[in-house]
């Protein structure tokens, strides 16, 4: 997935980043924990600014470089935090048969917001997901974790008005 | 479910139905049966068991010879035969470390099967991964899971606590002097992370990218240490491998597939779910008997298998007995066990831009034959579906198609082209509508769709023009016989192709094509 530098201001508290910390801590001497640490500190803020990787990179000694290196690898690392209601669509082939992208594009539309970014108020971001792994259900689409399956492209308006 | 599915009449059982009459559920077989957060109810179904016999009764390189002898084959994709691999990594036990590591990381669409052993047996997976881990000399273990599978780590966490509490992961299980740990590591949604190099430097805590073999895995693995990688699917066969025997095992399937192989059964088809059926079954049988065939009563057009590395399969090869290198044959792959059905109203050549989008959105960027070459396999492609192909771009697709699949450095860029060749070769003519005609039979591709108003059938009610976004439905000055209004009519120069018109038609008087 194509990623886009972070565009939002950063604000960090002190408990996070205590929390971060400790996160860090617990991880130290342990072989490959880059991976459960960024998990982790995505965990604390919702998202892993250039800020929480400075702070990563400080206390393991690995490079800020590579540390975005891996950041910006993975999909499930966001550079971005997710707008208020998250909205995913699954694009996976038995999704995609039966239409799911066209789902997509209708709740962009609807919505305002292009796939794979947040609107403006951060209300909402849109984006398209991998395999859900619920292909029995295809077409299928998430909005923070709550699963709406078998989908019409006309089911798009109720759903959204859950969401105000 | 279907009518068909559950047949008519009364039941007596479950395994009656036509859905599950000729499934053999034995990586399965636990799943949907027994609680899968009670480690009492996995040992009650003879869990542990396995472990038990191999711990007391057997040499390590027994247990390797058990499971070369059942001839199963690694489920992930490649179908490499599992005791090989084991074997190549079993020299030099208890002088070296060795890592025994489980690929749950199922990253191909539409395939879900490993989630589902994970969510429903996740102590199957445990158990043969320790066994795995006597056989070579190892003490720790890895399960690598994708983190969109939230509830198969709850359910692997709770099952790793409860084995070790039972002493069945730890020091000194079953009273031997083995000892087995395990650790479970999360994806975070790379597919090449499915590749067992890749997955290795996730573990490690890089960038998930593969690095050229060899060295294998079985010599210099995770950490540099000699580790052996396995699907979720294969290790939920090794405990049955070793309580029935290998003869058992060997006895179900084909002469070069053995077991069963658990499919992913969805797309266009009545019941959706997973099948496990022995090798050898025919796709007619999968789709038609198991799957109660296509709704709404449209034509089956083709079945994908392999997700992004596999093919798709035409009707003419239905009958074709499904294992590892029949599926090869027919320029498909058997890859995790996803199968996609699809009807007449898919485009098959939508359908191979979809993949190569996937794979180009996943290529990790480190040979230069996959991140370049598949990105200039779909701008072919996109040149096609948008009505400016040529025919000559059927000569480059595959000329290109065919470099990506000898260069790339890994498995995701040697199969990246499979969806391109597979439907050229069966749906040339596809291809060839979409370029010489400039029409998408399916009338998928938006840009290549045309939408009409068949004037004798319009009542000039106007409903069209008043849903259409663009404005370009016009009233024309013919009347049809017996109409009272004048036709519509859309001028083609504005259409977005939107279909608005043809949803808000009652008279069935628009025609896509």
């Amino acid at each position: 997935m194509k990623k886009k530098l972070t565009t939002v201001e950063f604000h960090g508290t002190k408990e996070q980043e205590e929390k971060l910390l400790a996160v860090i801590a617990k991880h130290e001497g342990e072989k490959g924990a880059m991976m459960p640490i960024l998990q982790e500190a995505q965990e604390i803020y919702g998202y892993l600014p250039i800020e929480v990787q400075k702070i990563i990179a400080a206390k393991t000694g690995v490079s800020v470089e590579e540390i975005f290196g891996v950041a910006s690898f993975y999909s499930q690392f966001k550079l971005n935090p997710d707008g208020k209601y998250a909205i995913s669509v699954c694009l996976g082939t038995a999704c995609y048969v039966k239409g799911s992208g066209d789902v997509l594009d209708e709740i962009s539309k609807q919505l305002n917001v292009p796939i794979g970014s947040t609107s403006a108020d951060g209300k909402y971001s849109v984006e398209a997901t991998r395999c859900l792994g619920a292909c029995g259900l295809a077409p299928v689409m998430t909005v923070n974790g709550e699963v709406y399956g078998k989908l019409e492209k006309k089911d798009v308006k109720d759903i959204l008005a859950k969401y105000v | 479910m279907s009518e068909k599915a559950c047949g008519t009449g009364v039941q007596t059982s479950l395994n009656d139905t036509v859905f599950y009459k000729t499934q053999r559920r034995l990586a399965l077989r636990n799943c949907g049966i027994i609680d899968p957060e009670s480690i009492d109810e996995y040992i009650a179904m003879d869990g542990y068991k396995a472990l038990g016999k191999v711990l007391t009764e057997m040499t390590p390189d027994g247990v390797i010879d058990e499971i070369l002898k059942s001839g199963l084959r690694g489920r992930g994709g490649a179908g490499f035969p599992t005791g090989m691999k084991w074997k190549f990594a079993s020299g030099n036990r208890g002088n070296v470390q060795k890592y025994v590591c489980c690929n749950a990381d199922e990253g191909d669409p539409g395939a879900f099967m490993d989630r589902s052993v994970l969510e429903g047996d996740p102590h199957a997976v445990i158990e043969a991964m320790a066994i795995a881990a006597y056989a070579i000399g190892s003490d720790q273990g890895y399960i690598y899971v994708r983190a969109e599978y939230p509830i198969a780590v709850k359910r692997l966490q709770i099952a790793i606590e409860q084995a070790k509490k039972y002493g069945l992961l730890g020091k000194n299980i079953f009273g031997t002097d083995f000892n087995f740990d395990l650790s479970i590591r999360l994806g975070a949604g790379a597919f090449v992370c499915g590749e067992e190099t890749a997955l290795m430097t996730s573990i490690e805590g890089n960038r998930g990218e593969p690095r050229p073999r060899p060295p294998f895995p079985a010599i210099k693995g995770l950490f540099g240490k000699p580790t052996i990688l396995n699907n979720v699917e294969t290790y939920a066969n090794i405990p049955q491998i070793i309580l029935n025997g290998a003869d058992w095992f060997a006895s179900i399937g084909t002469e070069k597939s053995k077991g069963t192989k658990v499919f992913a059964l969805g797309g266009k088809i009545k019941n959706t779910g997973l099948v496990e059926v022995p090798m050898g079954t025919t796709l007619r049988h999968i789709i038609e008997e198991i799957g109660g065939g296509i709704p709404n009563g449209k034509k089956f057009k083709a079945a994908q298998t392999g997700g992004p590395s596999g093919g798709c399969i035409p009707a003419s090869h239905i009958d074709t007995p499904i294992d590892y290198d029949n599926l090869l044959a027919i320029g498909s792959m058997m890859g995790s066990g996803g199968l996609i059905v699809m009807d007449e109203d898919n485009c098959m050549v939508d359908i191979a831009r979809f993949f190569l989008d996937f794979t180009v959105d996943e290529s990790c960027g480190k040979c230069t034959p996959c991140r370049v070459g598949t990105k200039r396999l779909m701008e072919i492609l996109d040149k096609i579906i948008s009505g400016n192909g040529e025919m000559e771009d059927l000569d480059r697709l595959e000329e290109l198609a065919n470099y990506i699949k000898s260069a790339s450095l890994c498995g995701l860029g040697q199969t990246a082209p499979n969806p391109v060749l597979s439907t050229m070769r069966y749906f040339r003519d596809e291809y060839i509508a979409h370029i010489v005609d400039k029409k998408c039979p399916a009338g998928v591709c938006k840009k290549l769709v045309r939408y009409e108003i068949d004037p004798e059938k319009c009542i000039g009610c106007g409903m069209c023009a008043k849903n259409c976004p663009a404005s370009t439905i016009v009233r024309t000055n013919y009347t049809a016989p017996g109409h009272k209004l004048a036709s519509m009519e859309i001028k083609q120069e504005n259409c977005v192709k939107c279909g608005a018109c043809m949803t808000n038609c009652k008279f069935n008087a628009i025609t896509k094509g």
